[in-house]
């Protein structure tokens, strides 16, 4: 796996609603294998760029590349098969309330597979012990933690065994034992499976645990204001909010 | 590919080589299972391993599980790194789960708890009716939390918007008591009685049963389903920590424009079903308009009248208490909501009948 390899490429793109445009004409490439997070202010794009990433909201412009198709003007079909390859932990887990976690993570695989009942059943067990799950098959949402529902919904979206996984905000609302163990979680994935990663955050220690690329999203210019690897970026930007943000407001600003 | 594998000298040995993506192959596994489970020693090499996917690492993970479980040694070190690192993932087991709720229960007990349910689910209701009246007496005395706002919003979405509906069905209730009354009274050459016939039953009863059913439907569910997804959103929590209480900023307002608007739309019933009842008398009976005015005006019943509105004041208490107690004792998914709105409107429709019910012996018993 050569790793210049690009999979996603975003070029040009401006997004918004209505007539508010929230970014401007943006360009990045998230390289196969990265952990890659988009770091920014509240309020600054992340979901919105996250959300027309994973086909959730249309562009006004610009073009959107992923494993070398043209996610904007592929056809619903070919959507649905570079979406297959894709997986998504939402914000607050997003698991279906009236199914069991087994059932949750058994539906992408009974819908694009033929595999039989036996072998879903197993391949659920084993996507619940990866995030550290094990015998919760017969719980329902409601009966598990926030954290847990995090975890839950990362092995839905491990599911299909997917190239990308995108996570928006996995940390928030997470104590920090369990929010480092998400992270170790995305860390080992991510080595063991090489599965590219797309991670929403603005969570430092995070950010500096995990992210070997990133890009830093500025509300005011509507564009990009640093890219590269937070730690590099931490030593290096000259640019000043970037910096603030970097140092939770320059407390360690030297 | 195969999973070829061979078991010498209680030494299980197995070789992956080839691609193992998608790979399902039931008979092939069991095989290997029972092969393992005579082992005391378990190997595995991947010399000629080409892509694989969770379908070989849920083969490994099995075999590891079993390992551990009976104590037998298994080496794993020839696995390629992130395969091995995948599996040992998977067997980090970081806690023992309490074992799953049991959601079966004996039928005895379940009858129990049916009958508890019903004892509590009444109990609680009855709490919930005295909360509110105690909200309106507040409100008498000027000192509920309410917004003046949300009153209004909810006396416009069960007043003028819901006249198109209620007329529409009542004028068809109308027409069709009517009909099926002509029929039977022209037998005897009495279809003229077919106006006294609709005047009582539109008055006395039927307006306001018409009103009571589709403002349950309309207004009734969407009261459960709305304070429902409050208590998803945990709003509800909001205000009973804020000290504000649920009844006086949820339910008030909504009971209020109820109890206002159920007697007004029962009258706007009453007049929409005889006047469909007159549609029939005189396009279809050949009863000239005025006769039929006549014979309706002279079996009108002030009583009558005044037991219908009443009956439309009850309701409208029923169909708002139902909806805001669902929606308050909602559960906090989606599923539950709509749970919610369904025993909203069935309650409301079973309770309007039992109070028709009482009322009706209680009014025999007065001779009203
Ligand atoms: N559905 C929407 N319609 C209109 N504006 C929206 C919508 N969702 C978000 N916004 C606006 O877009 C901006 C960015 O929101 P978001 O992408 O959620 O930010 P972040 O995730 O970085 O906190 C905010 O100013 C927000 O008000
Ligand atoms: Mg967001």
């Amino acid at each position: 796996m050569s790793k210049q390899q690009p999979e996603i490429e975003v070029n040009n793109l401006t997004l918004g609603y209505g007539n508010f445009t929230l970014m401007k004409d943006i360009s990045f490439q998230v390289n196969k294998g990265d952990i890659f997070i988009i770091m920014g202010a509240s309020g600054g794009g992340k979901s919105t760029l996250l959300k027309a990433l994973t086909g959730l909201l249309e562009p006004f412009s610009g073009q959107i590349r992923i494993g070398g198709t043209d996610f904007t003007k592929a056809s619903p079909q070919q959507r649905n098969q570079i979406m297959q390859r894709c997986g998504i932990l939402y914000q607050s887990g997003a698991l279906f309330s009236s199914m069991t976690l087994a059932e949750n993570i058994a539906l992408p695989l009974q819908r694009y597979t033929a595999y039989s009942p036996k072998l879903i059943n197993e391949l659920v067990s084993l996507k619940l012990a990866l995030v550290g799950l094990t015998g919760f098959e017969d719980y329902y949402p409601s009966e598990i933690s926030g954290g847990m529902k995090k975890r839950a919904g990362l092995a839905r979206a491990l599911a299909l065994d997917p190239e990308i996984v995108y996570f928006d905000e996995p940390s928030a609302g997470l104590d920090p034992i369990s929010s480092k163990l998400l992270d170790d979680l995305i860390l080992d994935l991510n080595q063991s499976l090489g599965t590219t990663i797309v991670v929403v955050t603005h969570e430092l220690d995070s950010i500096f645990a995990i992210g070997n690329n990133s890009i830093f999203l500025d509300a005011d210019t509507k564009g990009i204001s640093g890219r590269g690897n937070p730690k590099e970026l931490l030593k290096n930007t000259q640019n000043p909010k970037l910096r603030e943000f970097l140092t939770r407001g320059g407390e360690k600003n030297a | 590919m195969p999973l070829t594998f061979n078991l010498t000298k209680q030494t299980l040995e197995l070789e992956l080589s080839g691609n193992f993506s998608g790979y399902d192959n039931e008979t092939e596994k069991t095989a290997l299972f029972n092969a393992a489970a005579k082992a005391r020693n378990i190997l595995v090499k991947t010399s000629g391993l080409g892509r694989w996917d969770s379908t070989l690492v849920v083969i490994l993970y099995e075999l590891a599980k079993r390992a551990e479980r009976q104590k037998i040694s298994y080496d794993f070190s020839s696995l390629p790194e992130n395969l091995h690192r995948l599996v040992s993932l998977a067997l980090e087991v970081d806690r023992n789960p309490p074992s799953p709720p049991d959601r079966t229960t004996p039928w005895l007990e379940a009858l129990g708890g049916w009958g508890l349910n019903i004892y509590t689910g009444f109990v609680s209701g009855l709490k919930f009716l005295g909360r509110l009246l105690s909200s309106i007496g507040r409100f008498l005395t000027g000192k509920a939390v309410m917004r003046p706002v949300d009153f209004l919003f909810a006396l416009e979405d069960c007043g003028y918007r819901a006249v198109a509906i209620v007329s529409l069905v009542s004028f068809m209730v109308g027409l069709i008591l009517a009909f099926v009354g002509a029929i039977q009274l022209q037998t005897f050459g009495a279809q003229i009685y077919v106006a006294s016939l609709v005047t009582i039953g539109m008055t006395r009863i039927m307006g306001a049963i018409m009103a009571g059913i589709i403002m349950a439907g309309r207004t009734g569910a969407s009261y459960a389903a709305a304070i429902g997804t409050m208590q998803v959103n945990e709003e509800v929590d909001a205000l009973k920590t804020m000290g504000i209480p649920v009844t006086d900023f949820l339910v008030l307002p909504r009971t209020l424009s109820l109890l206002i608007t159920m007697p007004v739309l029962t009258v706007l019933a009453d007049f929409m079903g005889i006047f469909g009842g007159t549609f029939v008398g005189t396009v279809m009976l050949d009863i000239s308009l005025q006769e039929y005015i006549k014979y309706s005006v002279d079996t009108f019943e002030l009583d009558n009248f005044l037991v219908g509105v009443f009956h439309g004041f009850l309701y409208g208490m029923i169909i708002s208490l139902c909806g805001c107690y669902y929606g308050v004792n909602s559960g906090r998914n989606a599923d539950s909501v709509g749970m919610a709105a369904t025993k909203a409107v069935v309650s409301a429709i079973v309770w309007m009948i039992v109070v028709t019910g009482i009322l009706t012996f209680i009014f025999k018993v007065l001779g009203i």
